[in-house]
Parts: C-alpha cells; structure tokens; sequence
C-alpha cells in the first residue's frame, strides 16, 4: 500500500517521514527516524516501555498510528535532557539506582515527567497509581517510587529558588 | 572475619551505563541498525504435539520482497552427539530441533521456518502463506499426568521420565518413627515465565568472507557463539558475537533461539538480518520455568529437632530434556540440618516450550513445599517460627544429602537478622474492612550459587585512568559492581575505571551472566587483573628508582622515603617500557551460597479472596556487598517476583495445550500499584573463597517469597493452601471449603 506523507513536532524540531498505513508511531521513531529510546516490550499497550507525549497527553505509541501524529507534538526520552543536564528525574533514576536492566525506563521517565508536570508532589500513593501501566520485571519498583519522590522535590526546591 | 576496611567496596557510586540508558542512547538488541538490512518473521506451530507433515514454503519465497526462506533442513545435518555449550549437556538434536522443528513439534509454538524480507511487513505476510501440515498428536501437560502410564510419549521410548535424581543419607524411613511431630504435605505449583520486558532479538551477517556475525541480548555472548557454530559446523573462530544491551533475563536469555535461524536466513540471502520475538512468542516460544508436583515430609521430635525429611519432585522439563528439578533437589532441604534424607527428583517431559532456568531456578518450588511443611511443624509445635529454623539450620560443617558439607554459610545470620528486625515484632494493625483478615509468614531459602570461568583485561592510561574490558553481558549494574573491585586493589576511584563490556573475539572465554556469578567470578577475574596491574607497575618504579622493594598501598607506590601516586606513575609508563595491560582469567570453585528470608504481611479479603501485601521485609546474606544499592535492587526484585509467582503468574493451558493468557494484560506480573516498599536488610558473611567476600546476591531472593505469602495467608485465614499461584479464586475457593 501506498505510504502518507506525516509531519509533526518531534522533541521540539520539525520532522517529515513516509508511514506505511499500518505502521504504528512507535515503528516510525524507532524504525523511520531511527529514535529508538522508545521501547517495544509487548506492542499491545500493556508494559508502558513505549511511552511517549502526544500533544501533551501520555500515550503508548505501539497503539497510536504514525498517520495519526500528522500536524501534532510528540515528545520521547530522547527530549528530556536540556542539552548536556539530565532532567532531575534522570538523574534520580542514576542517583537512586531505579534502573537494572534499563529496558522499562524511557517508559517509566517518560509517564513520571508526566505526572509532575501536572502535580509537584504527589503521595507515594498518587505515584504507584499513576505508574501503574508501566511494567518493570527488575527492581521491585520501590527505587523507581524513591527516585519519583526525589526527583520530584528537587524540581520543586528548583522553582523555589528561582 | 573482622571487616577489613575499603575505600571503593561498600559505596554506592552511579553506574557507568546510567546515562545512556536513561536518555534512550543504550543500545538493545532490537535496536541494532545496519546498511542493507533484512527483517525475518517466524512460523510457529498451532498444535502442542504434531506430526509435521508438510511444509511448503513455495508461496512465500514468491512473495514480493522476501529474499529468503529457511526450515530445519537448511541446518547442516551432522552426526547428534552430546555437548555442553553452557546450558548443561544435552544432545545437538534437541538444541537445533528447539531451534527449527523437525519432524514433528512439541509444543505450541515451537519455531516451523522462518523468512527474511526487505520489510517487517513484507517478512510477516509471506510467513502467513507457509503452509504447514500438521497430523496432531494427543498432548500432556502436567508432570503428573506425563508420568502415568499411557501418557503420550514426545521423543518415543517408554516414558517422558528422562532424569531420575536420587539422594539420600540417614535412613529416613527408620528415623520416622522417632518422631513426635510427622507432617506430610502434596504441593503443585504452575508453570510461570521469566518475564523479562524485552523480547528475544538478534540480528546476524553471514559475511562475504564466511565469518558469522551476530549481535544479541543475550546472557552468555560465548554461549551464542559456540551454540551457533555448533548448530552451523563452523569453527569456534568463526563466530562472533558482539552482545548489546539486554533487557532482563532471568535466566530466560541463557538458551539460544533466535540466532541460528537468522544465521542461516543471512547465509541464504548475503544480508544481515533481523529477527525480534513478539510478546506472544516470548510466551509460547521461550522459558517458561517449570511447574511441578512436589510431596514432602519432615518429623520432628518434641523440642523441633528435625530428625528425618523425603521429598519426591516431579518437575516439567518442557519440550527436552534438562530441567530444573536437579537444582531443585540440591536445595530442597539445604537450609536444615537433618541426618535422615531421601530426594528423589524427576525430569519430565510435557509439551511446553523447554523449561529454562529462572532465578535459582527450581528452588522456589521446593521452598515452597518445604517451608509450608516447616511452618505446620511449628504450628503443631507451637513454637515460634523462626526459633524452630534457628534450631534446625545449616551451618559450617552440615552436610547435604547430595553431597557437599558447608563451609562458612549464613543461614543463622539471616534467621538471627529476621527475629531482630522491627518487622518481626510489630503489631499487624487492625483489618482495613470487616471481612479482611491479617497474617504474618516467615520463609527461608538456599541457592547455591555458582563459578564458571571468567576473563578480564585492564589498560592502563598515562593519566592515571584505566579502562576495563570483560565478557559478563550487563543486565543489573555489574560493569560497576567489577569496575569497583578493580579499583579497590587499584587504589583509584571507580569512576577513574572505564568498564566495557566486549565480543567475543576480544575477550577470553566468560561464562553466563547467572547463576549469581557475575559480580563474585568476573569481580575476581578483575580483582586479578588489577593486581596484575599493580605488580607490574611496581617493577615500572622498581626501574624507576633503581631498587627491588617497591610497597604499594592506598594508591601510593613507596620504596623506603620515595613516593608515587598511580596516576604519576603511570605517566611513566612510556619510559618505563611500554604500555601496562594486566589481564586475568578464572574458573572459580567457591562459590558460596546464599541464605536469604522474608517476612511478610499480608490482608485477605475474604469475600473476593484476594491477597494484599502489606509489608515485605528481605534479609539476604550477600558475603560482601560490593555496591550496597544494587544488591538491595536484586532482593526487591527477586522478591517481587516472588510475590507474582505466589499470588497471579501461571500458564493457562487450555487441554489442546495452547496457552490462553498470552500477554502482559492476562499473564499479570506485579505492577507498581501491586506492592508495597520492600523493606532490604543485608546479612554480610563474607565467603572465604572470595578475594573481597562475595558471594552472588542475584537469586537466593526468590527462594522464599511464594512459602513465606503462603504461610501469611494461613496465618490471616487459617486454611493453607497448596497450589501457586494463590489467585483470588483459589483463596476464596479454600476459604469456602472450609466454611
């Protein structure tokens, strides 16, 4: 079948890219634009490893077709550091030892950015709901909670000081 | 052993891969891109047990855009002979018919033929147009039920029966009857999965020169390479394998599937081309560990003594031979002193994929049994759990019934760090509605751990940096785990070591990333290779300064008032005759096993009979815990495994033998929402056959959490069960029995 022209926001720069009608977002960041920070785990939106923003809104891209981002923002893993600095949730994620194998984690940045861009300090509570549809087979996800919590303090002593 | 004092071991310094893999630049096997890549698709069976009849590959080899179509009979048919490729022994026809089936299939699932095409697309629509005749056979699916007579047989003989373990000491039988206190117990546990988020994926070029390339997530990059030249009779040399990022395994990313068959649709096409697992193929077509139907029992007499225990272990082996029951029968009793034992342990044939190993694997269906029958020994009893372990553990000197007498071990440690433990003594508070119930479990658990040769070369730089090569494929943060012990005996910061993981044309022969091994054999190798740095920087000073004595201590070299750092020294390396590389290689015996508890709180919602757990407390002997956090990480997760196996994870076999809850949403792993903290405490009883003490902390977690929920929810609603996994339906179906 023919292929549609798409083009969109990507982590803040404009691409364009040829999708197949039944390729999915997450097949054309990993496989069109070669973004491949975005995980594959179950391609049925039950593991979270593909997590990314569309417009503003969490989504796992393997049930999102790459036709559908015509004209819209996306945002992945690979967005998240300014530059050289990691983002704090990042950093914590190193810091608090939230990751083994790393496979999960672009997925659990991803929705935890999302999370505290909305609510600054959520309860622990509030954390293991929202990540709920993110799967990690390593850790327990306990340092994934401390490193949430951490990150999420230091975003917010950040907006203090400024 | 008094505690030595270390600058690097016992810190908790950032990995060295934390941030590619938290910016999305690490590379996973399925990330790998190359220039003119092809992408396969496989064939998988319908049928759990068929004869294959036909396969035709006619229609998809015509099909736009496929460059190349492979079945078993493109494998080089060489004489069946048995190997250990690092999986155990077992013959070269079960490792290639696991590959690409032959003559008949053994399970739903197992690999048919596979296509290689210019797109992903074009790849699976031709696969659909293979077509497959199948003459299907009657199926087993149970140990239990493939052992009895009349069972279909999967590799003809007369039984599915392919091992028989035995061990015994004592007569057990006699001393028995000396017993105050007899328990007798049948338990049956599900098959579960690894359940690794990252699905098998290798990519292979066989090149214009004949050399085969392969770039995996893999646990054992030697273990690839040598199954692949095994399966495609080439030279050891002319296999490489470069292993990527791997994303979980458990034990699940030992076996080799992908890689020949992508091997042999490279040779075909003279392209490099990509295979990826789906989720429902991981599931169906790789693992799972086995499910199993274990009796077992245990007198004591009036003051807990245990005087006597039997176990039978009836475990699934899968499709082939080679499961985990002789792992589980090693350590059935392992945590006890009993003079009086019979195991007896069975391998079994079902048509499941081929069991693989996963965390100590077998263990935690033994522990499962054991611990149940332990805690109904001190109910009977009545006397406190854990005093009645306390007077019952292995310690230096027991000896098991398969053999081997411990050394140093810290199973007293741990049961001593559990009764002191806060949790141990705290209030279960009050049930959050009126038809909840509360309990606590205690549980205890063994695995032994193991060596298995590892190599490791460290380069020095002029300034005073060093870079580290090794062969252990990084999945929990051993890259730094290693680095650090190198850079203890270096007397550097660890952050001074540049840690690589390398293929394995670059390093010498290193064993699998399992067995706990990691961070204790190829931490020694590294331990060896920095010591070989250091004797051969001291001669460099020695040279220097024009004397024999050299001293090298805290970073310092000295010969009596002359002093140099490492990094001064090693800006003299030029003039001192050349770069300084030391190397190391093992193949270390002593692995010494761990001893690891839970304590565990648990709510039963009696209305629903769903489990929640409260509050989880691990306590784990880790030797020496080289990079605190991560051996707190492995405990976490192997006990939230363990609270998944326990409560939801099995395979749901429909009788035809295909499994019916193939996904992440219906084969349900803990989530986030599932747990609570999990509170970590580490026991350190360094091994003495370690240069630092460890002992490996990455499996003895999981031995215990399935026994200790278990004797949680006795404890909250006072009927046990004995089936893992203990879902909603099976709690309230007991507590309905009861009523």
């Amino acid at each position: 079948m023919k292929k549609t022209y798409v083009s969109m926001e990507l982590n803040g720069e404009p691409v364009e890219f040829l999708a197949e009608p039944s390729q999915t977002l997450l097949e054309c960041l990993r496989d069109t634009l070669h973004l491949t920070g975005t995980k594959e785990g179950c391609g049925d939106g039950n593991c979270g490893s593909c997590c990314v923003m569309l417009d503003g809104t969490l989504v796992t891209s393997c049930l999102v077709l790459g036709v559908e981002a015509e004209g819209r923002t996306v945002k992945t893993v690979e967005g998240m550091a300014t530059g050289a600095k990691l983002h704090p949730l990042q950093k914590a994620f190193i810091d608090h030892a939230a990751l083994q194998c790393g496979i999960c984690t672009p997925g659990f940045l991803v929705a935890a950015k999302a999370l505290l861009d909305q609510e600054p300090d959520p309860s622990e509570e509030r954390i293991r709901l929202w990540l709920a549809n993110n799967l990690c087979r390593c850790t327990g996800y306990d340092k994934i909670v401390r490193a949430v919590q951490a990150a999420a303090k230091e975003i917010r002593e950040e907006k203090q000081a400024q | 052993m008094s505690t030595p004092s270390y600058n690097v071991i016992g810190t908790r310094p950032p990995r060295h891969d934390g941030a590619d893999k938290v910016t999305g630049r690490a590379i996973y096997a399925a990330d790998f891109q190359m220039n003119g890549l092809l992408h396969g698709a496989m064939v998988r069976s319908t049928h759990a047990h068929a004869i294959l009849k036909r396969v035709d590959t006619t229609k998809a080899a015509a099909f736009p855009g496929v460059v190349a179509v492979v079945t078993a009979d493109d494998f080089p048919q060489t004489p069946d002979r048995i190997v250990d490729l690092g999986e155990g022994e077992t013959p070269v026809s079960h490792l290639r018919g696991n590959v690409l089936a032959k003559g008949k299939v053994l399970y739903q699932g197992h690999a048919i033929a596979a296509v290689a095409a210019t797109s992903l697309q074009a790849a699976e629509q031709a696969a659909k147009l293979i077509e497959v005749e199948y003459e299907p056979l009657p199926c087993v699916l149970t140990a239990v039920e493939a052992m009895a007579d009349g069972a279909p047989l999967l590799h003809g003989g007369d039984t599915n029966v392919t091992a028989h373990v035995h061990h015994a000491m004592g007569d057990s039988d006699a001393a028995f009857a000396g017993a105050a206190v007899l328990i007798e117990r049948e338990f049956t546990t599900a098959t579960v999965h690894q359940g690794y988020i990252e699905p098998h994926a290798a990519t292979v070029l066989w090149n214009n020169d004949g050399r085969v390339n392969v770039w995996c997530s893999t646990q054992g990059s030697f273990v690839v390479r040598d199954v692949v030249s095994c399966l495609l009779d080439l030279p050891v040399s002319q296999v490489r394998v470069t292993p990527t990022e791997i994303g979980g395994g458990f034990g699940g990313k030992i076996p080799v599937y992908l890689e020949p068959v992508a091997a042999l649709l490279s040779k075909k096409s003279g392209r490099p081309v990509k295979l990826v697992m789906s989720r429902r193929d991981v599931f169906e077509g790789s693992g799972p560990t086995p499910g199993s139907m274990m009796r077992v029992k245990i007198g004591a007499d009036a003051d807990g003594k245990f005087i006597a225990a039997q176990a039978f272990l009836a475990y699934e082996a899968g499709a082939y031979a080679g499961g985990m029951v002789g792992a589980g029968a090693m350590c059935v009793f392992a945590a006890y002193d009993i003079a009086n034992q019979t195991i007896d342990g069975y391998d079994v044939l079902v048509n499941k994929p081929s069991t693989a190993a996963y965390r100590a694997p077998g263990a935690p269906n033994a522990a499962f049994a054991t611990e149940s029958v332990v805690d109904e020994i001190a109910r009977e009893l009545k006397m406190d759990p854990l005093e009645l372990r306390l007077r019952n553990a292995s310690r230096e000197g027991t000896r098991r019934a398969d053999g081997p007498k411990f050394r140093r071990v810290g199973c007293v440690e741990v049961i001593e760090a559990m009764q002191a433990h806060p949790h141990y003594s705290a209030p279960l508070g009050e049930p959050s509605h009126a038809e909840a119930k509360r309990g606590r479990g205690v549980a205890i658990g063994y695995w032994f751990n193991i060596g298995l040769p590892s190599s490791c070369v460290i380069s020095v730089n002029a300034d005073g940096t060093a870079n580290l090569i090794e062969g252990s494929t990084d999945i929990g943060g051993t890259r730094t785990s290693i680095a650090m012990q190198a850079a203890e005996v270096m007397g550097i910061p660890v952050d001074q070591i540049q840690p690589t993981v390398v293929d394995t044309d670059t390093i010498g022969y290193t064993g699998v990333t399992g067995g706990s091994r990691t961070t204790y054999a190829t931490g020694w190798a590294a331990h060896d290779a920095a010591q070989d740095v250091i004797r051969q920087m001291k001669l460099r000073a020695a040279k220097l300064w024009q004397t024999e004595a050299v001293d090298f201590a805290d970073g310092v070299f000295r010969a009596g008032e002359r002093a140099m750092t490492f990094a001064e020294l090693a800006g003299k390396m030029s003039e001192t005759g050349g770069p300084v590389v030391g190397q190391a290689s093992v193949n270390p015996r002593g692995a010494g096993g761990s001893f690891a508890g839970v304590i565990v709180d648990v709510e039963v919602d009696t209305g629903t009979g769903k489990t929640t757990v409260l509050r989880f407390t691990a306590v784990q002997d880790a030797g020496r815990a080289i990079h605190p956090s991560y051996v707190e990480g492995q405990m976490q997760g192997g006990s939230v495994q363990g609270i998944g196996w326990a409560l939801n994870e099995e395979y749901w076999m429909n009788p035809e033998g295909r499994m019916m809850n193939a996904s992440l949403l219906d084969y349900r792993m803990p989530t986030i929402l599932d747990v609570p903290m999990i509170d970590t405490q580490i026991v350190e009883v360094p091994n003495p056959a370690h240069p630092f003490g460890v002992r490996g902390v990455g499996e003895a977690n999981i031995v215990s959490p399935p026994a200790g929920i278990a004797n949680a929810i006795r404890d909250a609603i006072g009927v046990r069960l004995y089936h893992l996994p203990m879902n909603p339906p099976a709690v309230a179906a007991a507590i309905g029995g009861q009523k």
